[in-house]
């Protein structure tokens, strides 16, 4: 919901009309979340009907000025103050292709690691050469659009030094020892039959 | 393309019979001029062996390490000197400056000790700062200096006097990730300005200001990142 929040959030520096206030969204994000006009009025749309804008004054070339109501101040506060939730469990596909790799007898988990981790560096390697590349650092905008940069750069970082981490964790272990063959045991569909403990339970 | 440092077949053993250990096997490595190339792996895996062996501080048990053109294997102690001195330039980790001669006495030491006369050696040497946006720090000591401007006072005394071959070992390992990064734009200029680098990291983020990335395990390169053009993933975006 961010889009949302960081629209309102921009309407609380003063009234702008749509195409204006996508102009200020793009220059404060280094155009990397790229709105269409549609979602910008969609989302003042949903802003009005929640009572958190209302439309101000029109100015001669008929555009509507969008103005933050008192409400609308009070949740830019709340989501500036809160954190951002990220999302919970492990549904991370890397995640998942790794743990899986680790378990199949014959298949060279380390090959699997350095494949992600040449994919990885190469985008550092392209995000470095993009911020390497920008013009006048220290301007405002350049400095917003660089700290965009600088989160995806985190984040491969991480990636990085957590798939280095597998690697050490798996070279502990003797590669058979992680190898999960075929259970004998074959599940039953549908729910497990209760044992005559649970049923007298 | 020219080659400036080329290690052919370079193999670094200890101890000798069952007991030996490799800490280097067959390691085949050019840098070309323009080019930074990082070396990645864990702990162990011969990083810094293979920068003491290009830098010429240690001697390979096998194989050839070639610098501008000179072999190291026949060179004479005398000429090994003097390559360090004129081609190679050294980055640590711990900055490694004197702290008894200000920035730029650091700088123009190498010089100075190659026999260059006071005035030019000064003129390099205040070039050198210079070009690390250190021109306001000529007689500051290092003592008087951030982290980040004594790993700069290192990179002009290592890239002084057209210095062509960077050996920089952790050098933004003791920097926070600003100032890192800043060092690291500023080694990536050098290497742009016509040098030629090494860089030996264990941070991905600082790995990849580097063209091409090789990895070390047990002494061997097991892998490497192609070099390619300077396309950018959010430059088309922009």
């Amino acid at each position: 919901m961010s889009v949302r929040q960081s629209l309102l959030a921009i309407l609380d520096q003063g009234p702008c009309y749509g195409y204006q206030l996508r102009a200020e969204f793009d220059r404060r994000t280094g155009s990397t979340w790229p709105l269409n006009v549609g979602q910008i009025y969609n989302t003042l749309d949903r802003l009005e009907r929640d009572g958190l804008v209302e439309k101000g004054e029109v100015d001669e070339q008929g555009h509507v000025y969008w103005e933050i109501t008192d409400s609308g101040r009070d949740e830019v506060r709340a989501w500036l103050s809160s954190p951002v939730a990220r999302s919970q469990g492990t549904r991370d596909e890397l995640a998942i292709k790794l743990a899986v790799a680790a378990t199949l007898p014959g298949v060279d988990v380390t090959q699997v690691i350095q494949t992600q981790r040449l994919a990885s560096l190469k985008q550092l390697q392209e995000l470095n050469r993009a911020k390497y590349a920008g013009a006048n650092p220290d301007g405002p905008e350049e400095l917003a659009w660089s700290l965009v940069v600088d989160s995806m750069i985190f984040t491969a970082e991480a990636e990085v030094r957590w798939l280095d981490h597998t690697e050490q964790r798996l070279a502990l272990h003797p590669r058979h020892a992680m190898a999960l063959e075929l259970s004998t045991e074959k599940p039953k569909r549908g729910r497990p039959v209760k044992t005559e403990q649970e049923v007298s339970a | 393309m020219t080659a400036v440092l080329q290690l052919v077949g370079v193999t670094q053993q200890y101890g000798e019979g069952a007991t030996s250990v490799s800490a280097l096997s067959g390691v085949d490595l050019t840098v070309e001029k323009g080019e930074l190339v990082a070396i990645m792996g864990a702990s162990g895996s011969g990083k810094s062996t293979l920068l003491s062996i290009a830098g010429g501080l240690q001697k390979p048990t096998t194989g050839e390490v070639i610098v501008e053109g000179t072999y190291l294997s026949t060179a004479s102690a005398r000429d090994l000197a003097q390559l360090r001195r004129r081609s190679l330039g050294f980055v640590f980790q711990d900055f490694n400056l004197i702290p008894t001669l200000t920035a730029l006495e650091n700088v123009t030491l190498p010089l100075e000790l190659d026999g260059l006369a006071a005035r030019a050696s000064r003129r390099a040497g205040r070039d050198a700062l210079t070009s690390v946006g250190l021109d306001a720090k000529f007689g500051a000591y290092p003592d008087d200096l951030s982290g980040g401007q004594q790993q700069r006072v290192a990179i002009a005394r290592a890239v002084v006097g057209g210095r062509r071959l960077i050996l920089a070992d952790e050098p933004t390992g003791a920097l926070d990730s600003v100032t890192g990064e800043a060092v690291m734009k500023m080694l990536r200029s050098r290497i742009d300005q016509g040098a030629a680098g090494i860089l030996v990291t264990h941070e991905a983020r600082h790995a990849a200001w580097a063209d091409r990335i090789v990895f070390l395990r047990d002494g061997r390169i097991v892998d490497q990142s192609q070099r390619d053009g300077a396309e950018t993933l959010l430059a088309a975006s922009r």
